[in-house]
């Protein structure tokens, strides 16, 4: 294959946006999270099984979560974007990195749901 | 007459010669009466030793020619103040560009990248008699941006460009295609955002503003690159 410089895949703001909002998303559980600690104020393993048995704060943990792995994504892949020079091995660890979150996105809901 | 010795740790290189570069030590006698910035001392380094090379034009901030590594950081021989420099003073090339010799570098990368974003008015409606007008309002978003003189003190500071310097824009290159995006008179706005929609063109400015902290002109190419993203969010919700 030639060696020429390729740009012009054309993406990128959506995945700049969702990084944005991913992270406000996250910022704003944090702040959620802290006030039912200092409400709730857990000292048991039932006591912090029963903040999330909510309902709420399944969703709210949920979410929180799906923002964690979609913005670890956008940011590991930039890393291999920026440092693995080899088009192949980069497409593996890209594989790699999505498998991982992936999988992380589902034991994490099976935690969520079984508490 | 106010003079001192200043001691300087210089980059030296020279490909038919050297096998490698070297920093060169050397003492110089400075006259604060006449010598104010630090392109005079490399004046009078140049008179002292005429191997030492360095790119200069206009001594005045306006040329972009010589630009540095001065002590870290990424500035303009011409708009640095001696006094504020801390001794031994270390000059090297501009980070991230292949050297020629001594304190020149090669910027065919900055300036492809330039080229790329098509640095020109673009308009292929009538010509009018004598110029395209602008209101004052609309001229004045082109400050902060026309101003750039190209010396290239922010791509090179900026990692990102180090890291990808045939894909990245670079800060240099956004300011300017960013200073086209918002002349009122260019009618390839669309085509120029389309052409910077691009994890690598545009997207891997993280915003860590190096390219504000060097800038020798007092430009925000962050800013610039703000407005970019801003402009492409505006178009696609």
């Amino acid at each position: 294959m030639v060696n020429r410089i390729l740009v012009g895949a054309h993406y990128g703001l959506k995945d700049w946006i969702i990084q944005r909002a991913t992270a406000v998303l996250m910022a704003v559980y944090t702040v959620l999270f802290l006030v039912v600690l200092a409400i709730v104020r857990p000292d048991s393993f039932e006591a912090w099984r029963s903040i999330f048995a909510h309902g709420f704060m399944k969703f709210a943990t949920f979410l929180f979560l799906l923002s964690l792995f979609y913005h670890a994504w956008i940011g590991v892949r930039d890393i291999w974007m920026d440092y693995i020079k080899s088009g192949g091995l980069r497409l593996l660890l890209m594989i790699a990195t999505v498998a991982v979150l992936v999988g992380y996105a589902g034991w994490a809901t099976q935690i969520l749901w079984r508490m | 007459m106010a003079t001192s010795t200043m001691q300087f740790k210089i980059y030296r290189y020279d490909p038919d010669k050297d096998n490698a570069p070297y920093m060169q030590d050397i003492s110089v006698e400075v006259n604060f009466d006449v010598d104010r910035k630090l392109l005079d001392i490399l004046t009078r380094l140049k008179a002292k030793d005429d191997s030492l090379s360095y790119r200069r034009s206009c001594r005045e901030g306006i040329c972009g020619s010589d630009a540095m590594n001065i002590n870290g950081k990424n500035g303009l021989a011409c708009l640095t103040e001696i006094k504020d420099l801390k001794q031994p003073v270390v000059l090297r090339p501009l980070p991230g560009l292949p050297v020629i010799r001594d304190l020149i570098v090669d910027m065919t990368q900055f300036f492809k990248q330039y080229h790329s974003i098509k640095p020109y008015l673009i308009n292929d409606g009538p010509r009018p008699d004598r110029e395209r007008l602008q209101s004052p309002e609309d001229r004045e978003e082109l400050n902060g941006l026309y101003e750039c003189i190209l010396c290239a003190c922010c791509s090179t500071s900026c990692p990102s460009f180090w890291w990808n310097p045939d894909k990245f824009v670079g800060p240099a290159g956004l300011l300017n295609a960013y200073r086209f995006i918002a002349d009122t008179r260019d009618q390839a706005t669309n085509e120029r955002l389309d052409d910077l929609e691009d994890p690598y063109r545009l997207f891997r400015c993280h915003t860590i503003m190096n390219c504000v902290d060097v800038c020798p002109k007092g430009l925000n190419p962050t800013r610039a690159i703000g407005k970019i993203k801003e402009m492409m969010v505006r178009r696609a919700i």
